[in-house]
């Protein structure tokens, strides 16, 4: 892993089109910027992992489903 | 034309019940191609694929038993699926149902857009910290009518 030390507004590009700036600083957190081309997809890293768990989780589903009732 | 089901084994498909993804599922990229089928208890459906038999997911429509539920769909993905208007748009919650029992869950986190015309889809994630992947459809329904 390549680690690279910035500081507040200090950017970091990735190869063609992706810029990663850091926008602010407060205590732990910090806050990146982050530029990239419409194709690039972007994820908060525990968003992706929670739904790729859920889908295998919904993927092993039981197929027999409860009944529900709704409101008419 | 046929194809091989986890619920139902073989069964014949319309053309139209054929969904694209073409980036597939969280997790599943590879599997792209799915049938949209009823399933036997309304108001389920089966997401198929047509690849892989023992592949299927539960789906939902989320506005059943949360009428906030709001989905951000960004321009790049209305226009790969062809969407014009959110009414162009088919939202779809992936059910899980524990196979060890347990409550009947929806995942609001990661809904599936499916553009009705295009009938091309994407998983597309949420940022809103309301939606969760494990959403209890009964109590949900059940506070709804409270």
């Amino acid at each position: 892993m390549l680690i690279l030390t910035r500081k507040l507004n200090e950017k970091v590009v990735i190869g063609d089109g992706i810029v990663i700036s850091v926008v602010e600083l407060r205590g732990d957190q910090v806050k990146l910027g982050i530029e990239a081309p419409r194709s690039v997809k972007v994820f908060r890293q525990e968003v992706y992992e929670a739904i790729q768990e859920e889908n295998r989780r919904a993927a092993g589903s039981a197929m027999e489903l409860p009944g529900l009732q709704l409101p008419s | 034309m046929t194809i091989a089901t986890k619920a139902f084994g073989e069964i014949d498909v319309d053309e139209r019940q054929i969904l694209e993804f073409p980036e597939g599922l969280i997790g599943f990229q590879k599997f792209k191609r799915y049938a949209l089928l009823d399933a036997p208890q309304k108001p389920y459906f089966y997401l198929q694929s047509t690849d892989l038999p023992e592949l299927a997911f539960i789906l939902v429509d989320p506005f059943l038993f949360r009428a906030d539920y709001a989905v951000d769909v960004n321009d790049e993905l209305s226009a790969a699926l062809g969407l014009k208007s959110p009414e162009d748009a088919l939202i779809l919650c992936l059910v899980t149902v524990p196979p060890e029992g347990g409550a009947v869950t929806a995942n609001l986190m990661g809904p599936l857009v499916i553009g009705k015309a295009s009938r091309l889809g994407a998983q597309a994630p949420q940022a809103d910290p309301r939606w969760k992947t494990k959403h209890d459809i009964m109590a949900e329904l059940a506070a709804a009518r409270a």
